[in-house]
């Protein structure tokens, strides 16, 4: 088989697992707009907080430890202790619950019925107050993330690809348990909103809030809910792209792969954040590779919207959106 | 009697307040670079609160550090310079390739220097057309010589046939070294691979994906903030060899590699200066600034490579207001004069021993025509299982013969267009 040939089928299935990361990220943001209707901005700073929350529950810091230490006169940074994985992330799911309620408390419940673009700049100050909390909180470091993922190159796929084609594919081990996750995640997700009173409920409210209130739902408690959700979907994000990066920042820049998925895919589907992620990351790898070289590269953060604007063109409810009807 | 009452408040309101030797830090706390930002603006900010406390200021007169924030963005960059030039900055380290492009005509029509030290534009070495700018002790070009010349030293002086990849932030930052390295290019006989990574490069599968497939015999790098990280993560996991992976001083900082953990281990960096807390400054420092509570941060990052080379910004910073006064015989120098005495800086072992830094940079002198110094630099590498840098050459000198010409015909290009006629 030509080396080109190869090459492209390596780098569409690292588009694929690329896909899979954006789907990640995108996945929250249609949980809450699907729920509430509103876009939220904060979801990559969500997925920060929820990594800083998560290392430094790992790590033992003591949070706020700048600020305490500055008004008491202390000098303390760390508990002395290292918390297991599984149990920090229990524990940062506690603080992302706690930040839902905080969050449809504080900001959402006084914000009822007004206009969505009222509570689109709701968001980009939640946004910009969480960046502003995590920093003070766990500090602006970058921390070291391992939570047990296995990262690097696969040995069973480069082995047997070698042995097939003479060239061994490079996949990265943490990309594939991305997938797997995703893959649970998501079966949950669907399982969750078919099978169990909530999920009903909570699908019942994305279909029409009104009627879900006439029969009786708490709009606040599915708000508070869904928020949750997207907070467990933001902290799964955070651990896959903080694993590869460290947790630092730039974290929340992660949105910004999100929004072309969420401009394909529909800002109400769940399975078009799946699709529309994997469009993009196999889109903007393969045109990277093809055409990247003979325009100066570093074609991926534009090239993604290009697909996602001509997707928008033809469909803008995007791939599995709900159909815009406007009656007269 | 009232008109006189007006005309001496509007002329104390215009004058600037001069009881203090000003040094804007246009610092970054927030954002995505903020992790690298941080030590930077508290290596400055403590070492001038040394001079404070151990020394009162310099030369008798306090120092005054206004700190504002840019974000790593080059128009907030900008509006920081506004906001604080009125106050009696002597210099601007704006730490940003780009904030520095934007700066240099605003500067130079103000009449107050800049000093990119390692970064900005290369061809400001040219005292004679660059007038308020200063990029010494190195700069970028120097950098990707040196880079070649230590890949020149492993491989016993010949490279002609090798490919060498540059990966680069997609930025004016990052496209600086490319010419230079194309030029070296032709001189050694290898083979320049570019690939650019956009902003912020939280995600580089392509490119690492592209390096894996074209194996290219050395790897050199241009990146900031993420970048770095993820760059250091994904050659890991191809397993490129880390021994033949080198970073601009930019790129090797303790937060670029331990991430990685011992993906990491070997992989090589530039520097203009040396690393580690071993140096008798710091027991003042130490003293002086963070027991006493007075420290930027919280003082754990002192000793770490991006605080070096903040502190090292400030410590250059006074030496040339020192050689400022000393030529003025003002003690409570101007801009004018502290560009004076930036241009007749000379930095020698014997003074920076002095300084309790013995052997942490290399000397190096400035001159009008020479904005640049000696563009000396080494090469150090990280050892993931100690954690720590280490030094593999000392400083050695960049190609002059190739980068001499260049910093001419970009600097000539520049005053062409601006108008301005070289003069020394």
């Amino acid at each position: 088989m030509p080396d080109q040939l190869l090459f492209a089928m390596e780098v569409t299935l690292n588009g694929l697992m690329a896909g899979v990361l954006y789907a990640l990220v995108a996945l929250g943001f249609v949980l809450i707009f699907k729920a509430s209707g509103i876009f939220n901005y904060a979801q990559g700073v969500m997925a920060l907080f929820a990594a800083l929350t998560l290392v430094g529950i790992m790590d033992g810091q003591v949070p706020f430890a700048h600020l305490i230490n500055a008004v008491f006169g202390t000098d303390i940074h760390h508990f002395g202790w290292h918390v297991p994985a599984l149990l920090a992330i229990f524990l940062t799911m506690v603080v992302m619950v706690a930040l839902a309620w905080a969050v449809q408390r504080f900001i959402f419940r006084h914000l009822v019925n007004q206009e969505p673009i009222l509570l689109f700049m709701a968001t980009i100050g939640l946004a910009f107050v969480m960046e502003g909390v995590g920093d003070i909180m766990w500090g602006a470091d970058i921390k070291k993330l391992d939570v047990g993922l296995p990262q690097g190159i696969n040995e069973w796929i480069d082995i047997t690809t070698f042995e097939a084609f003479g060239y061994g594919f490079f996949i990265d081990n943490l990309d594939i348990s991305a997938t797997i996750v995703a893959i649970i995640l998501v079966a949950a997700l669907i399982a969750f909103s078919q099978y169990t009173k909530q999920g009903r409920a909570l699908r019942a409210v994305a279909d029409d809030h009104q009627a879900a209130l006439s029969v009786g739902i708490s709009l606040n408690f599915i708000w508070i809910l869904v928020w949750s959700i997207a907070g467990f979907v933001a902290l799964v994000a955070g651990i896959m792209w903080g694993a590869k990066s460290g947790v630092q920042f730039s974290l929340s820049l992660i949105a910004l792969k999100a929004l072309p998925v969420l401009m394909l895919g529909g800002f109400t589907s769940i399975p078009g954040a799946i699709i529309g992620g994997l469009i993009i990351g196999v889109g903007e790898k393969l045109f990277e590779f093809l055409i990247g070289p003979m325009v100066g590269g570093a074609t991926e953060n534009w090239f993604a919207y290009v697909l996602a604007l001509l997707f928008l063109v033809f469909r803008p409810q995007g791939l599995f959106g709900e159909k815009i009807i406007e009656r007269v | 009697m009232k008109l006189l009452s007006m005309t001496v408040a509007a002329v104390m309101a215009a004058s600037p307040v001069m009881a203090d030797l000003v040094f804007p830090s246009l610092s970054y706390r927030t954002g995505p670079y903020a992790a690298n930002g941080i030590p930077f603006a508290d290596g400055y900010e403590d070492y001038f609160t040394l001079l404070n406390e151990r020394d009162g200021g310099i030369g008798g007169v306090p120092v005054r550090v206004i700190e504002c924030e840019t974000g790593y963005n080059a128009e907030k960059g900008i509006e920081c310079y506004e906001a604080t030039k009125g106050e009696g900055a002597l210099v601007y380290q704006p730490l940003s390739t780009a904030t520095t492009y934007q700066m240099i005509p605003k500067a130079t029509a103000d009449g107050i220097p800049v000093h990119s030290m390692g970064y900005g534009r290369t061809s400001a070495k040219n005292g004679a057309v660059f007038s308020n700018i200063f990029n010494y002790p190195a700069n970028y070009w120097d950098g990707a010589s040196h880079a070649i010349n230590h890949i020149l030293d492993v491989n016993g002086g010949d490279i002609s046939g090798k490919k060498i990849a540059l990966v680069y932030h997609n930025s004016a930052y990052g496209k600086e070294p490319i010419r230079t390295l194309e030029e070296l290019s032709k001189k050694h006989g290898y083979e320049l691979m570019p690939v650019a990574v956009d902003h912020p490069g939280q995600e580089q599968k392509s490119q690492w994906l592209q390096i894996r497939q074209q194996r290219p015999d050395y790897v050199l790098m241009w990146g900031w903030g993420v970048m770095n990280q993820v760059a250091i993560q994904e050659a890991a996991n191809i397993r490129y060899n880390m021994e033949n992976f080198i970073g601009i001083w930019w790129s090797g900082s303790e937060n670029d590699v331990l991430p990685a953990g011992a993906g990491a281990d070997g992989y090589k960096a530039l520097t203009f200066h040396n690393i580690g807390r071993d140096y008798p400054l710091y027991d003042d420092l130490q003293k002086y600034v963070v027991d006493a509570g007075k420290a930027a941060g919280a003082g754990d990052q002192v000793g770490t490579v991006l605080y070096n080379r903040g502190m090292y910004a400030a410590m250059l910073a006074a030496e040339a207001a020192k050689t400022a006064q000393e030529l003025s015989g003002n003690a409570d120098i101007t801009p004018a004069e502290m560009r004076a005495g930036m241009e007749a800086l000379e930095m020698t072992e014997a003074k920076m021993a002095a300084l309790g830094l013995p052997n942490f940079g290399p000397e190096f002198k400035v001159s009008c025509e020479n904005h640049g110094g000696n563009g000396l630099g080494a090469v150090k590498q990280w050892d993931a299982s100690a954690g720590e840098w280490s030094l593999i050459t000392g400083y050695e000198a960049s190609d002059q013969d190739v980068i001499g010409p260049l910093v001419e015909e970009d600097s000539a290009a520049f005053a062409a267009e601006s108008g301005i006629t070289p003069s020394c």
